[in-house]
């Protein structure tokens, strides 16, 4: 069946299989790789994306469903050259390792500082605990996020 | 933060080279890869433990219109590839042929046209099974009526999977144990766990049949020696095979091994002529790949006049159904005999066979330094069982036991040499951080009050820098690192080095080491790995050997450079090399320092038509290959602060303070980050990561839902602190350090645990995980091993 | 990964429209909502429909509103609403209580109570909220809806009273005065599936309970409603001797079974332990007196 989804503002098309995951559609369809997975039972959260602005498992959505719906991926931070204030925040306070997790963090958190701009670190915590990171033990994670709630110039 | 601030030449606090691309999304992991025709593979794994294979009919896999070919034992018996070496001269099925010996094992190799048809294609494959009783209790597989595993192997008449290995001195530690006043024994036992790496292991093969060149894609801890392995068992030239790592997403030891997978991608791409992808799901990682841990302890320890003397150990490892651990050759138990500790004891004895069971092959993994995490685990949890048998603080009869500073270089009961420490001086360091009395008063008034706190404390000297040749191999090749500097004539450089990151900021931290000898910016360094056609050849980088190892191969290389550069600064200026001193970047005249070379000049020099000293090539490069000679041994002193809820026994780490000395420290903001990601791996053993089995040998925590990860809510905000012993032997001085955490923190929270629980509850032992249910079990007197 | 097999996909503009598809494509047609539930499975491939219906697109069943003296939940509002709905929370703190243990953030922005409910998972914390809240579903078929109470509505384990060519359409609360709620659970680590959990709900007047819920998740077949500890709390003053049997009744009447999550008798002791202190917690917000 024919597709198209909003992807970081442009639509994408494609003729795909029902059961195609938007995980795959973003990957394989859109060519988008910084999207990743971890898992097969929805857990790790290194597949998350924005759908409409709130963090969802692109791992446990088929590509089908999310026609007429945004999504961003982490390729949308940086804008005209300017990196987003959390990827400048993981990159100061070595908030990543791998960065394998890293996209999926990075749009967890941009959703939580949409909503929540001054979160405290218990709240940063609940709104990353469906992300797993096996690198970091999460402290500079949290401590990223902050520096970024700190240094928000522009509003999103 | 350190002194050196900002944009540091050399040491100091920098920010990492290679985020750029992963806070973009723009790393190169395995499967972001794609190639032009590119095959997608997929493995058919046994339902059974163990089961004798009757039939395999692909027929109705090789009908559906997009699989490409359906691969199985008997055809990789043709290309002598169905069984391959394992890193400890075991054999491993490739595909099942005759049995299947564990549940996961690999039957059969789909290759399709995409993941999703390959996926499809498994269940059609008829495979007829005839299931056999299981061994799953490691503990049972030398019984006279268990099922015999590996009757594959020639001789093999049991589950033995090698020979009780020993060390230190057993009479000697039976005096000890005779003129003790105090004896405790425990059974101790490390649960099997997993590394679980965010990114599973995969590979892509590309074989070219019109050049024989075979491209390997792989996420892989030492593509040198796994290179190496190929050409073994492809019969490629090493020269045709070229492996590369790209970006990794984790390895903590999961990717060290050769995995079936990747043996059936290589065969799949050399018998098609095109490329394979084969990556693994979760589950097949969690059910096949190298597991860790898994050994089964019985310890005695004891002491006199206050002191502990002596420790006598028997461990049964369970290495799963093919010997597939990874450790130096004269090493059949890695380096658990470093179990004597960190203390001045009079004798020990340690013994450890390994069997066979009808699981998951595997055993070295996760961080463990060749098993000094089991050896840590035990000797800590001991160390608190005395201490509560002799009705004294842990920390107390640890210090009175320590290895003394006046006693290094020390020769320990196992035969190590420790070569520098001041032990004491780390514990109290921790002690401060933690503010212990303040702990201790709390407690008690807590303990009035019905509320269960516990403080746990570990401390730990491990072995790492695997190692020098004298003493050390695996597979037969010496665990030796190289190091290729060129210094180019704009005065950039490039470093090739044989270690291999999967996180570790190598990037960063070996351009420091580059910048710290030569006085050239790191941004300027560029740090090449991960590609076998332009690294030299080394070991990889686990058991912490990147900065031992590795490290000291750059900064050796890098004074070879800096040598060089002086005949020529010598020639530049006209004066002899005797005569000019070093500042970082420069040499200069001594009596007239005005007078001198950056080290940018003299690269341009090197690579002009200008004259050159008498003798000396031009360019300005050098290539070491270095061998250690010796371990390093950081050491730590950890302090865990848990609450216990007395009604449902849930545990919360409360606070977790670690003070490393890992001697110098080229980033200190990536080693804490190491310290950190290790602190969190062992909050997850010690309360909810664990590999368990059913009677059959069915695997029950085989996704993520079951083999439980800890997430940012279970850790707490880690306390680090530092102490700094210089390695006497490293040329930085530096030691390693990415396994320390993951060694010291288990011991620190279980020992807390009980600490919360052994006045109120009588809990004197508990095993791994401290789930709720299994903490409230022991609170009623019920504890039990997991397994 | 893993990936599910093959199936055909539609999306629903309309209950009655998806309602018939249903009835169209019979035993092999599956709805799907949030699909935390369905999709692992399907990617497993344990369970393997051949037709899903897309439900995403029924925004009239989304809401959380106050009618004909009931607080009704449509059953496609998701986890996260129902964790931040100020409305919910007044009348029924327990929802907040369960969502905030209830799989994770992210998860909660797709998943569904509908989705939650019809799954049946014996572990799954909003069958036993609905339970002790004395919730009654509404399930609309072709000729019509029927409202169904919460203990018809749970059938077997994974087995409900919406039957095929049906769908579970609203959730509906009782609104009255007195109430406090609250539910408690035990994990082994933030977001796994409760080794135990306890409902409750209690509605005090004069001093007394006029009534009270007690639903227990993760230690039986099926929600485990201890209608028992109900009984006996019904019409008296709650004391904490009189919680203190409560619990001990939810630990008998529980029928737990072992597996990696615990043992039986620690499953069964939890559900005493939850159970007292969800009612304790109940009766504080029901007197105003919760710190």
């Amino acid at each position: 069946m024919q597709v198209t989804i909003t992807i970081n503002g442009e639509p994408v098309s494609r003729d795909v299989e029902p059961r195609q995951l938007l995980v795959h559609f973003i990957r394989d369809t859109a060519g988008l790789t910084g999207t990743h997975w971890g898992c097969d039972t929805s857990n790790c959260g290194a597949c998350v994306v924005l759908m409409d602005g709130k963090p969802i498992k692109s791992c446990t959505i088929l590509a089908a469903m999310c026609e007429g719906h945004e999504i961003r991926t982490v390729e949308s931070l940086e804008v005209d050259g300017r990196l987003d204030p959390l990827q400048l925040g993981f990159h100061e306070k070595h908030a990543l390792h791998c960065g394998f997790c890293t996209p999926g963090m990075l749009m967890t958190t941009r959703a939580l500082l949409d909503e929540n701009p001054d979160p405290s670190e218990q709240e940063i915590r609940t709104a990353i605990s469906g992300a797993i990171c096996r690198c970091t033990g999460y402290k500079n994670i949290v401590a990223a996020v902050r520096w970024a709630a700190e240094h928000e110039e522009v509003p999103r | 933060m350190s002194a050196i601030e900002e944009r540091p030449i050399g040491f100091g606090r920098l920010k990492r080279k290679e985020d750029p691309r992963f806070i973009r999304g723009k790393g190169t992991y395995l499967d972001d890869i794609r190639l032009p025709g590119m095959l997608h593979g997929a493995i058919l794994r046994s339902p059974f433990a163990h089961a004798r294979i009757v039939s395999i009919d692909t027929s109705r896999a090789l009908a559906h219109p997009k699989v490409a070919a359906v691969v199985t034992a008997k055809d990789l018996e043709t290309l002598g590839l169905a069984w391959m070496p394992t890193i400890s001269y075991d054999t491993q099925a490739v595909l099942a042929g005759d049995k299947v010996r564990f549940q996961g094992q690999e039957v059969a190799f789909v290759i399709a046209t995409d993941e999703y048809a390959a996926r499809d294609a498994l269940p059609l494959i008829d495979v007829e099974y005839e299931p056999l009783p299981a061994v799953v209790n490691a503990r049972k597989a030398l019984d006279p009526d268990a099922p015999l595993i590996r009757d594959d192997k020639e001789g093999q008449v049991d589950n033995l999977a090698s020979p009780t290995w020993e060390a230190g001195d057993e009479e000697a530690t039976d005096r000890a144990f005779a003129e003790a006043d105090t004896v405790v024994e425990r059974d101790i036992i490390y649960p099997r766990c997993h590394p679980a790496p965010l990114e599973t292991c995969g590979m892509i093969a590309d074989f070219n049949p019109d050049t024989g060149q075979l491209d390997i894609y792989n996420g892989n801890q030492a593509p040198h020696a796994h290179r190496t392995v190929y050409a073994h068992v492809a019969g490629l030239a090493e020269h045709m095979i070229r492996i590369r790592c790209n970006d990794i997403g984790g390895g903590f030891g999961n990717k060290v091994p050769v995995y079936p997978g990747y043996v059936c991608a290589i065969a799949g791409s050399i018998v098609a002529g095109r490329p394979i992808k084969w990556i693994e799901d979760r589950s097949e990682n969690l059910m096949s790949t190298g597991f860790a841990r898994d050994y089964v302890m019985k310890a005695q320890m004891c002491a006199k006049d206050g002191r502990i003397t002596g420790l006598r150990v028997d461990v049964i490892a369970d290495h799963g159904a093919f010997d597939s651990t990874a450790q130096p050759t004269k090493f059949p138990a890695g380096f658990f005999h470093i179990c004597c500790g960190s203390y001045d004891l009079q004798a020990s004895h340690v013994r450890v066979k390994a069997v066979y069971t009808n699981k998951a092959p595997g055993g070295v993994a996760y961080r463990c330094s060749f098993r000094i995490t089991e050896a840590v685990y035990l000797v800590e949890r001991m160390v608190k069982a005395l201490a509560m048998e002799m009705g004294v603080d842990e920390v107390e009869l640890r210090m009175r036991s320590f290895i003394g500073p006046e006693q290094f270089p020390y020769e320990t009961t196992t035969g190590w040499t420790y070569d520098s420490g001041n032990y004491a001086e780390t514990m109290r360091v921790a002690m401060d951080i933690a503010g212990y009395e303040d702990l201790r008063r709390e407690q008690a008034e807590k303990r009035a009050r019905g509320e269960l706190m516990g403080i746990g404390v570990s401390f730990f000297t491990e072995g790492v820098g695997a190692g020098p040749r004298k003493h050390m191999d695996i597979l037969g090749l010496a665990m030796n690192d190289g190091a290729d500097l060129g210094v180019h004539p704009s005065g950039k450089a490039v470093v090739s080095i044989s270690c291999q990151s999967q996180g570790q900021g190598h990037e960063t931290s070996f351009a420091q080491i580059v910048a710290e000898e030569l006085g050239i910016p790191p941004e300027d360094v560029e740090v090449r790995h991960g590609d076998t056609d332009r690294s030299p050849y080394g070991l990889g980088t686990y058991g912490s050997r990147s900065t031992p190892v590795s490290g000291a191969a750059v900064a050796v290389v890098s004074r070879k450079v800096r040598d060089k550069a002086r005949l020529i600064a010598a020639a530049m200026l006209e004066a002899s090399p005797d005569d000019l001193a070093w500042e970082k970047g420069r040499w200069y005249v001594k009596g007239d320092p005005e007078k001198g070379a950056m080290i940018e000049e003299i690269a341009a020099r090197a690579y002009s038509g200008e004259a050159l000293p008498v003798d000396m090539e031009g360019g300005l490069d050098a290539q070491v290959i270095y061998d250690p000679p010796n371990l390093t041994y950081p050491y730590g002193a950890y302090i865990a602060v848990v609450d216990i809820d007395p009604d449902t026994g849930h545990v919360t780490v409360r606070r977790f303070i670690a003070v490393d000395d890992c001697g110098v420290r080229i980033n200190p903001m990536i080693v804490d980050g190491q310290i950190h990601g290790g602190l969190a791996e062992g909050v997850g053993i010690a309360l909810m990561e664990v590999l368990t089995f059913d009677e059959e040998g069915n695997c029950l925590n085989s996704s993520f839902m079951d083999y439980l990860i800890p997430t940012a809510l279970e850790c707490p905000d880690f306390e680090l602190g530092e102490t700094v012993t210089p390695c006497p032997h490293h040329p930085l001085g530096a030691k390693g350090v990415g396994e320390s955490p993951n060694v010291g923190s288990p011991p620190a929270i279980v020992n807390a645990v009980i600490d919360a629980l052994h006045e109120t509850h009588g809990v004197d032992h508990i095993d791994m995980p401290c789930t709720p249910a299994r903490v409230w079990r022991a609170m009623q007197g019920r504890a039990e091993p997991p397994q | 990964m893993q990936t599910p097999a093959p199936f055909e996909y539609e999306r629903a503009t309309s209950i009655d429209g998806a309602i018939a598809s249903l009835r169209e494509h019979g035993s092999e047609a599956r709805l799907i909502a949030g699909g935390h539930s369905l999709l692992p499975m399907m990617k497993l491939r344990l369970a393997n429909p051949e037709y899903l219906i897309d439900i995403n697109d029924l925004g009239e069943l989304d809401y959380i509103r106050v009618e004909a003296g009931e607080l009704r939940i449509g059953a496609l509002t998701r986890h996260v609403d129902l964790l931040q709905s100020e409305l919910l929370h007044r009348h029924y703190p327990v929802f907040r209580d369960a969502e905030e243990v209830i799989a994770d953030p992210v998860v909660r922005n797709r998943g569904t109570i509908g989705g939650s409910l019809c799954q049946a998972d014996a572990a799954e914390d909003l069958s036993a909220v609905c339970t002790a809240a004395k919730a009654t579903v509404v399930i609309r078929n072709v000729e019509g809806d029927r409202v169904v109470g919460m203990d018809e509505f749970h059938v077997g384990p994974f087995m409900t009273a919406v039957g095929d060519g049906e769908m579970l359409t609203e959730v509906r609360l009782p609104l009255r005065p007195g109430g406090g709620s609250a539910h408690e659970k035990v994990e082994r680590r933030a977001g796994d599936f409760a080794i135990a959990a306890a409902s409750t709900a209690v509605w005090i007047d004069g001093g007394v309970m006029a009534d009270a819920g007690i639903a227990l998740a993760a230690v039986g077949p099926t929600t485990v409603h201890v209608a028992r500890a109900e009984e006996l709390l019904r019409g008296r003053a709650p004391t904490d001797e009189l919680i203190e049997q409560a619990g001990a009744i939810a630990s008998e009447d529980c029928m737990p079974i072992p597996d990696g999550r615990g043992p039986v008798d620690y499953k069964r002791h939890l559900a005493g332990v939850l159970t007292k202190r969800a009612l304790r917690r109940s009766t504080a917000r029901a007197l105003h007196t919760e710190a």
